[in-house]
């Protein structure tokens, strides 16, 4: 893998994790740099991801520079059966940074392997969405003044959930405790509980989404409960309308609590959460700007101050 | 000593490896996993021999055929308790344990449809996480594969 690229969670060590955080609190200080004049960045979206792919585009427009790209596997080569070797060594041709997103898991390793051109990935398959997490990370850091023993529930598909399983591996660094609300079908797969296990991080599992177990919360992560999931169609009707946050539930939360989703979310958290000020996952996606800015800054080598 | 007196079950070997010990089931899987139909050397395979620590065993006798490391310790996938050894001059002059090695590259198919590696032209990519039990993962998509799992290439 060429050295700068960031393809996993796990390529980054607690330093390199604070110091994408410092980075990212000086771009939501000054978020207009011209600091990639002349540079060209490629946005190879094979898996079409609007959300993303905005936040990336924005991130280098802000640092003043331009993008090549294709938003679906449709409008490229790679249609045309071309392998993701060729379009990766021809577009190295051409840029500065890839940032890729690709529905096979591995894509982007393999791709950073290819090309000396630094790699980011945004999202390969059900494996890593680095910079999600980058900006999970940091949202936590902004709300609540530290990344240090900090308690996060984390509610909903816990088995096929990539945000929770990278959030695990991101935050292990800060001793966290954990708290895993999930319905039995979706329950934290057991490489992820040894994971804890092995690195003494507390966690508590727990079928029941009750208020007693957000009341000792810092975080509440919501994700999204798919009905595709499920195998037993009937345990979804049973389970659908339990992992909903309402915001009656919020009454004695803790004050520092804030509430978290990768988006988009369908209905597990109802509306009325919205105008509750710990509602927190609008502006979690606006800090995905900045961290990218420093993500990209930061593979590209260039300091930021 | 007292087994150089009974007769050889497979024909002595004056220079080379001689793995013992594989497992009867796995002979032909061993072989193929060293590449030995691309061997020029002399080699003579027995299988199906009576042994007292199994109840039979296979054997491989290649002449003037000196492994490296990583070449010979990827049978330890499959058969991780064999005797290696080299044999210099009809005598044995150094008996070896396999380990398996830290990456494992083209040998194991990773179990994950959706992997790249299952989805282009490319080499498959494994670390060892756990030499011992036999635990992999797969270098690009990360996910683990145990022991009863593995599917050679």
């Amino acid at each position: 893998m060429n050295k700068n690229s960031l393809v996993s969670i796990s390529d980054y060590t607690k330093d390199d994790i604070w110091r994408i955080i410092q980075s990212a609190k000086s771009f939501e200080e000054q978020p207009n740099r011209s600091v990639l004049q002349g540079k060209i960045a490629a946005t190879l979206f094979f898996e079409p991801s609007t959300r993303t792919r905005l936040s990336f585009e924005t991130a280098v427009n802000r640092l003043g520079g331009k993008i090549i790209g294709f938003a679906d596997a449709a409008t490229s080569s790679s249609s045309k059966g071309e392998t993701l070797k060729d379009t990766i060594s021809m577009v190295s041709n051409y840029v500065d940074l890839i940032i890729m997103r690709h529905h096979l898991e591995g894509a982007a390793r393999y791709a950073s392997e290819i090309t000396n051109v630094p790699v980011i990935n945004a999202g390969d398959g059900a494996n890593q969405h680095p910079t999600q997490t980058m900006l999970d990370i940091y949202s936590i850091y902004k709300t609540q003044g530290t990344l240090d023993n900090i308690h996060i529930t984390m509610v909903g598909d816990l088995k096929y959930g990539r945000t929770v399983h990278s959030l695990i591996f991101g935050m292990s660094h800060f001793n966290p405790t954990f708290h895993f609300v999930a319905p039995e079908e979706l329950r934290l797969p057991e490489v992820y509980k040894n994971f804890c296990d092995k690195h003494n991080i507390r966690y508590y599992e727990h079928t029941e989404f009750s208020e007693d177990v957000i009341n000792v919360s810092d975080i509440l992560y919501m994700t999204r409960v798919q009905r595709e999931r499920f195998t037993d169609l009937i345990e979804y009707e049973k389970v659908k309308n339990v992992y909903i946050l309402r915001n009656k539930m919020l009454a004695n939360s803790k004050d520092n609590l804030r509430v978290l989703h990768p988006l988009p979310r369908v209905n597990e958290i109802a509306y009325d959460v919205d105008d509750n000020p710990k509602a927190y996952f609008i502006e979690q996606a606006k800090n995905g700007m900045y961290v990218r800015e420093a993500i990209i800054c930061d593979v590209l080598g260039i300091p930021c101050k | 000593m007292s087994e150089k007196k009974r007769a050889l079950q497979v024909a002595a070997l004056e220079n080379g490896t001689s793995i013992d010990h594989i497992p009867s089931d796995r002979l032909f899987k061993v072989a193929s996993l060293l590449g030995l139909e691309n061997f020029s050397e002399p080699i003579t395979i027995g299988n199906n021999l009576k042994s007292k620590k199994m109840d039979t065993k296979g054997i491989i006798k290649i002449s003037g055929k000196f492994f490296e490391e990583d070449e010979i310790n990827k049978i330890a996938l499959i058969a991780p308790n064999v005797n290696l050894n080299i044999i210099r001059d009809f005598e044995v002059v150094e008996k070896k344990r396999l380990s398996l090695p830290d990456e494992l590259i083209g040998l194991v198919k990773c179990n994950n449809p959706k992997c790249i590696t299952n989805n282009e032209p490319m080499k498959s990519r494994f670390d060892v996480l756990d030499k011992k039990e036999v635990t992999l993962r797969c270098h690009y998509c990360e996910t683990k594969i145990t022991k009863e799992e593995i599917q050679i290439l």
